[in-house]
């Protein structure tokens, strides 16, 4: 969450699970589980000689963003998200390290398979965080939801030699919070009938959908805390955040939020993005980024099974305006030479020349590479790019991620700074 | 200018030239429509006029001529006039930089665009021959079908129009099916062989809107000049030949085939209509041919299923093949005919589609090359 410092504390001590105190737990079946520092904890882990310094993951280039700080570093003022060069100058002692994504991935699994033994209602929503619905698994395992997040608490530290933080309350939204607020290596119960209690001191900032924006407009017509929202009459939030928004936040604010744990949700859209460490005019170099994105996300489809039909391309240029444009082919596709050529043809047909900060490439509309035939074309050889790509594939994963790629791609950097894994949105 | 003319006639005529004008034009003169009285070789004949550069529509309606002249007017404008007026002889005259408009009591008055503006209209190039028009008509519509949308792909959003003596050839691909019809026409004794691209969009437009039945399309060309002109019914009409290579498609067509069915064209329209509503946009429906007949099937276990049975006739090895449904319906829709024969030689190869007509005789002329999907796994 990383808005903790603004919290009142005496909340925080209220609810935190201490020795030996075990909250009244009963119709609170949701826990969310939330890796603390998770990179950071994970680089530690492989190097014990780190863990008393400040250990900053994230790009290490001029335009890098911190993905991760380990507490210590916390302590520098060092926040995720932030760029690196401010961490640098926040924390110059530090030791910076570039993300090892292959790594994480790993240690995710291993997290994921603690929880799946618990129940199969597991939601990751990325690699470090996921929520579980104990419901049904409570009379299975003969224990209370609390009891169950400190045993996955332990095995995870046990497998996997790092800490989680445990939120376990009636709602998704409430034991986010309280996993946020317990961090780190903590739980937090929020016992059914003290959910109002919880929630009404908390600043309006941590309500779920409330950013920098809508807090300031919320806090500027005197709507400070949880409390102020759950007082207000729903149109006069209608008038600041829309309509949407104002049922939204009142229903949260009044401890409501019928959102259920849904396991594994199918994923909308994979693709790739890079952050150049200057802005390029040059098309051709956005071209030759295109094709490593493309490359990325075709693997990505290929190793997921799926197959998308429409691609898009974003564009953020100098001055942060951003743009996507899309194009939807005729059938789906998993081949990084057609994801390429439409990619190009966005670029060159509807981008305004600029100097371009960051661009990247999407496929969504997907579907499983299963069920969906491929739609032959006249004259197209039987063996064509798609088994090109599946021969270069097996190849990589035999010898490595270089061991076959694009020859326009090969007198560049294997990995660029501040690249972002394919994830689902 | 100050002329006189028939509502109906006039109406017809605009709408006519007002259908290819852009509708957003990149210069507004390009989205007039030009009235000429008197200056055409028919003394009395008015002629409206549009052109975009790339297309030109010219026709001549009957008028009475007080006064000679030329006007530009907004094309899409004068259209919803003509078609609203009630039927009276309509009344045109130009003053100043206005034009006025009577038609029984209803008068409008317009602004006019200035004419110097106008580009000139491509001169009509050489006569090549004629055709029933009917038979034009009906035979670019089967192939405009198979016609590429995809603009960075020009070569594939034409018809190619190949003249080869008597016989006239249009083919039109996407790159995932082809159509193509041949017929016979009356050339010009000394028109030699040639073949040109024409933009399937305005190739469709003017054949339907040329070829009525009983009348003569008169087909003009200047492969140099990059121009083909249409006329028929009083109407003439040029466009820009696309300058791209079409594919070498003859070599696509199948020499042998290991299996062909010959079935009714309705009842397996509406199955696919039906069986394809469980297919996600995009997906396939499967067909299986043995001597029993045909299985349709589409969809799986996640988003639903449907299958059909037909009778067919059926000779050769069992098949068991997938299509687009879109494709595959738009082929069957194009043949006109009752029956079909679709033959094929392997899953992954390309299917042929043809019309069928008495005895089960394959009607020579016509026939859709329809490129499978493959089946995963």
């Amino acid at each position: 969450m990383g808005r903790s410092a603004d919290l009142p504390r005496g909340l925080l001590a209220e609810f935190r699970v201490g020795d030996g105190a075990w909250p009244d737990d009963t119709g609170c079946p949701i826990l969310h589980v939330d890796m603390d520092a998770f990179y950071a904890s994970v680089e530690i882990r492989e190097r014990p000689e780190l863990r008393d310094v400040p250990v900053i993951v994230g790009g290490v280039g001029n335009r890098g963003v911190v993905s991760s700080a380990n507490y210590l570093a916390r302590t520098y003022g060092v926040r995720s998200a932030m760029p690196t060069m401010r961490a640098r100058a926040l924390c110059p002692k530090a030791v910076f390290l570039p993300p090892t994504f292959g790594l994480y991935q790993e240690v995710s699994r291993g997290v994921l398979a603690v929880f799946r033994d618990v129940t199969p209602l597991v939601e990751p929503l990325s690699l470090d965080e996921a929520f579980l619905d104990v419901s049904g698994a409570l009379r299975r395992l003969g224990k209370s939801p609390a009891q169950i997040g400190a045993e996955i608490r332990a095995r995870v530290f046990e497998q996997q030699r790092i800490t989680c933080s445990v939120g376990v309350a009636p709602t998704k939204f409430v034991a986010k919070l309280a996993s946020g607020l317990c961090k780190p290596d903590g739980m937090m119960v929020v016992p059914k009938g003290r959910v109002l209690d919880f929630l009404h001191p908390l600043p309006v900032s941590a309500l779920w959908g409330v950013g920098k924006r809508t807090a300031e407009k919320l806090v500027g017509a005197g709507l400070e805390t949880v409390a102020d929202i759950a007082a207000a009459p729903v149109p006069r939030l209608r008038r600041l955040v829309g309509n949407a928004g104002a049922e939204h936040l009142s229903a949260l604010a009044r401890g409501f939020d019928g959102r259920a744990v849904v396991p594994e949700s199918a994923e909308k859209s994979v693709g790739a993005e890079e952050t150049f460490e200057v802005d390029h005019f040059d098309r051709g170099i956005l071209r030759v980024e295109l094709l490593r994105l493309s490359e990325k996300t075709a693997m990505a489809l290929r190793g997921k099974g799926l197959r998308g039909r429409t691609v898009s391309i974003k564009v953020r240029f100098a001055d942060f305006s951003t743009i996507t444009r899309s194009r939807t082919l005729t059938s789906a596709t998993d081949v990084t030479q057609e994801i390429y050529r439409i990619a190009c043809q966005l670029l060159d047909e509807q981008v305004p020349p600029g100097a371009v900060r960051l661009i990247g490439v999407r496929m969504e509309q997907l579907a499983d590479a299963d069920s969906s035939g491929e739609q032959l074309s006249f004259g197209a050889p039987d063996r064509g790019w798609r088994e090109a790509d599946t021969a270069a594939d097996a190849a990589r994963s035999k010898f490595g991620a270089a061991a076959i790629r694009p020859a326009s791609l090969l007198n560049t950097r294997p990995r660029p700074v501040g690249y972002h894994d394919p994830k689902p949105e | 200018m100050k002329i006189r003319v028939e509502r109906d006639g006039l109406a017809d005529a605009v709408a006519w030239v007002a259908r290819s004008l852009p509708s957003r034009p990149p210069v507004p003169v390009l989205g007039g429509v030009l009235l000429d009285a008197g200056s055409g070789s028919d003394g009395e004949a008015l002629t409206i006029s549009g052109f975009d550069y790339e297309v030109s529509a010219t026709v001549g309606v009957p008028s009475t001529i007080a006064d000679g002249g030329r006007t530009l007017v907004s094309g899409r404008l004068l259209a919803d006039i003509t078609k609203s007026l009630p039927n009276h002889p309509v009344e045109i005259s130009v003053d100043g930089s206005r034009v006025a408009i009577t038609c029984g009591s209803a008068k409008f008055s317009l602004p006019t665009m200035p004419v110097e503006d106008y580009p000139s209209l491509p001169a009509m190039p050489k006569h090549a021959g004629e055709l029933a028009g009917e038979v034009f008509g009906q035979a670019v519509s089967q192939v405009a079908v198979a016609a590429g949308k995809d603009d960075t792909l020009p070569m594939l959003t034409g018809v190619r129009v190949e003249i080869n003596g008597d016989t006239l050839t249009l083919v039109a691909t996407d790159r995932f099916r082809l159509a193509m019809r041949e017929f016979t026409w009356t050339p010009d004794g000394d028109v030699e062989d040639a073949a040109v691209l024409v933009p399937a969009r305005t190739l469709a437009d003017a054949a339907k809107s040329l070829g009525s039945a009983g009348s003569k399309v008169s087909l003009a060309l200047s492969a140099s000049d990059g121009l083909l002109g249409l006329s028929g019914n009083g109407r003439n009409t040029t466009s820009r030949l696309l300058d791209a290579e079409f594919p070498r498609y003859r070599q696509l067509l199948p020499a042998e085939q290991s299996a062909s069915a010959i079935i009714e064209v309705g009842p397996l329209a509406e199955a696919i209509k039906r069986v394809s509503l469980v297919a996600e946009r995009g997906t396939q429906v499967r067909l299986e041919f043995d001597d029993g007949g045909l299985r349709l099937s589409a969809g799986g276990d996640d988003e639903g299923s449907a299958e059909e049975e037909l009778p067919v006739s059926f000779t050769g090895d069992p098949v068991t093949i997938a299509f687009n449904p879109g494709y595959l319906s738009d082929g069957l829709a194009a043949l006109h005919s009752d029956k079909a024969e679709l033959s094929f030689t392997t899953p992954n190869r390309p299917a042929l589609v043809k019309p069928v007509g008495e005895e089960d005789k394959v009607t020579p002329g016509y026939l859709y090359l329809l490129m499978p999907v493959r089946l995963p796994g």
